[in-house]
């Protein structure tokens, strides 16, 4: 049941991130694609906890940690790139 | 009991995360795209997070660690990146009443 639950979980947060990729397709502006990355970063994380849970590895909590880390100084690099002052 | 209690609330989670999602689709300029995109998204996060927490108690310490994590840096990045929009003038769009940032911005210069 608790299994059937997550796996509910998992597929809408697939398709939020699906959409998502959409916005970073049809983006007019940098920005607009950037801002999509950036919350597609945030789900992807929430995708790894739930990995970590459907798969019983402690472990890729670390994972979805470190990834978040990564994103942020990513998207705090590319909104210096856009401000042209990197 | 644990696992369903958990699963709900991960669910009600991934919710937020679609209506981000749909947000992102259907809001007209990049900065009402950011606010969906980010106060939905780290509602959903927590949510999610938590709910694998609840799931497994003994994965709890960790997963509250992400949360503060993520509830630290969203915001920042967010804000970041709206000012650095607005500095290389990305137009507002047309239903948009006032802009308090060109104002004050003005006043300094």
């Amino acid at each position: 049941m608790a299994e059937i639950l997550f796996l509910i979980a998992g597929a809408i947060a697939t398709v939020a991130g699906l959409l998502m990729l959409i916005r970073l397709f049809i983006g007019p502006t940098l920005a607009d694609r950037i801002t999509a990355l950036d919350s597609m970063t945030i789900v992807a994380v929430s995708f790894i906890a739930f990995l970590a849970y459907a798969l019983g590895r402690f472990i890729y909590l670390d994972v979805a940690l470190v990834y978040a880390l990564i994103s942020f100084v990513g998207v705090i690099v590319l909104a210096r790139y856009i401000e042209r002052r990197l | 009991m644990n696992g369903i209690i958990g699963g709900i609330v991960a669910i009600v989670g991934a919710g937020f995360l679609l209506l981000a999602g749909i947000g992102m689709i259907r809001m007209p300029d990049v900065y009402n795209r950011m606010q969906a995109g980010t106060k939905a998204t780290t509602l959903g996060t927590i949510l999610f997070i938590l709910g694998i927490g609840i799931a497994e108690p003994g994965w709890l310490p960790k997963a509250l660690l992400i949360i503060g994590f993520v509830v630290m840096t969203n915001p920042i990045s967010s804000h970041v990146l709206a000012r650095a929009a607005h500095i290389v003038k990305i137009a507002l769009a047309r239903q948009s009443v006032r802009d308090d940032l060109a104002e004050s911005t003005e006043v300094h210069s």
